[in-house]
């Protein structure tokens, strides 16, 4: 992840999947995570969207930064093996310190590759 | 995901259709749910497809179990609109803050010199007058109408349309004096005091806004707010 860019600008219009759309049209492996449900308090309601390419670029969010380095991990492998999968982040604190989830919160994400 | 969903999902954003994408979470095919037709690879029963499109009405997405098979239906809905009655200095950093939240803007303002085009990049501008620009534009459910022209003549016309539309918030700028005025104008008119009790007004969460740009922050706040609340 030290290469590429994150774009913070645009988190609430939905311009993930445009530009999703875009890297894969332009050969790339891209990856597409989305809050499936939340509980307590998470940052990002259920929908929110976060896009990835193979070079490490992304669009979008799926918490308020603090999960977003595991999911971009998980992601990796789902770009590489196309296998989609279901993360859960939970509540537990040990866990939410480790994922850096210290908000307390539970969310769920579903992580596909466009394929 | 599939790329021709991904395809036929972004068309019907650009078109301004509201879709729901459905996802079986366990082996990742989907389907697409229209208000009209569905397609894709996943195959729905009916009560699923009925789920997907209350989901739509709710504008909620939500995670559910069919038949023990995990689903998800995310909605995509036609974005949300502010209808600025008064292309006035207010609008100006309220077009910001309402495109910064995820709102199409439409500014309607007849009197042509105000509404110029590069005051307002982006923006939809009618110069029709504001009863027919309302009508015509189709306030639904997703709309809020906001007048700012202090002018009886242009906010009033906006007025009785909004009130007797699905918009889900009606806000109008000016003094409590103003708005006594107003008031009897649309009783006058034969608006009754509940469709009357609509109008926000004096418009804007009470933050003690002074400049243009706070007032805009104000109502973008007292929107967001019934949007969110009712």
């Amino acid at each position: 992840m030290s290469k590429g860019t994150i774009d913070l600008q645009v988190l609430d219009h939905d311009e993930v999947l445009e530009r999703a759309a875009a890297w894969h049209q332009s050969g790339k492996n891209v990856a597409i995570a989305t809050v499936v449900s939340t509980w307590g308090s998470s940052p990002r309601p259920v929908g929110s969207q976060l896009a990835i390419d193979e070079e490490g670029n992304m669009i979008g969010s799926v918490s308020g930064g603090c999960i977003e380095g595991a999911v971009v991990h998980e992601a990796r492998e789902v770009m590489s093996n196309g296998k989609p999968r279901l993360l859960d982040f939970g509540v537990s604190n040990e866990m939410a310190w480790e994922v850096g989830l210290a908000c307390g919160g539970k969310v769920e994400v579903w992580v596909e590759r466009i394929d | 995901m599939n790329p021709d969903t991904l395809k036929s999902l972004l068309a019907a954003r650009e078109a301004k259709k509201a879709v729901a994408l459905v996802s079986h979470l366990e082996t990742g095919v989907q389907a697409l749910v229209f208000t009209d037709r569905t397609e894709g690879d996943l195959l729905l029963d009916e009560d699923a497809t009925t789920a997907a499109r209350n989901a739509l009405r709710d504008d909620k997405s939500v995670r559910m179990r069919r038949d023990d098979v995990p689903l998800f239906v995310q909605v995509f809905n036609p974005p949300k609109r502010i209808i600025i009655v008064g292309a006035v200095h207010i609008a100006q950093p309220l077009v910001t803050l309402a495109q910064t939240s995820g709102y199409e803007v439409v500014i309607v303002d007849p009197r042509g010199a105000f509404a110029t085009r590069d005051r307002f990049p982006g923006v939809t501008l009618s110069e029709d007058w504001p009863d027919e620009a309302l009508t015509a534009l189709g306030i639904n459910n997703r709309a809020a109408v906001v007048t700012l022209t202090h002018d009886p003549k242009l906010d009033d016309p906006a007025l009785h349309v909004a009130l007797r539309s699905d918009a889900f918030y009606v806000g109008s700028l000016g003094s409590k004096r103003t708005h006594a005025g107003r008031i009897e104008r649309l009783k006058e008119a034969g608006f009754s005091d509940a469709e009357i009790a609509q109008i926000h007004a004096p418009v804007g969460l009470a933050i003690n806004a002074k400049s243009p740009a706070e007032i805009a922050i104000s109502i973008m706040a007292q929107i967001t707010q019934v949007l969110h609340d009712g």
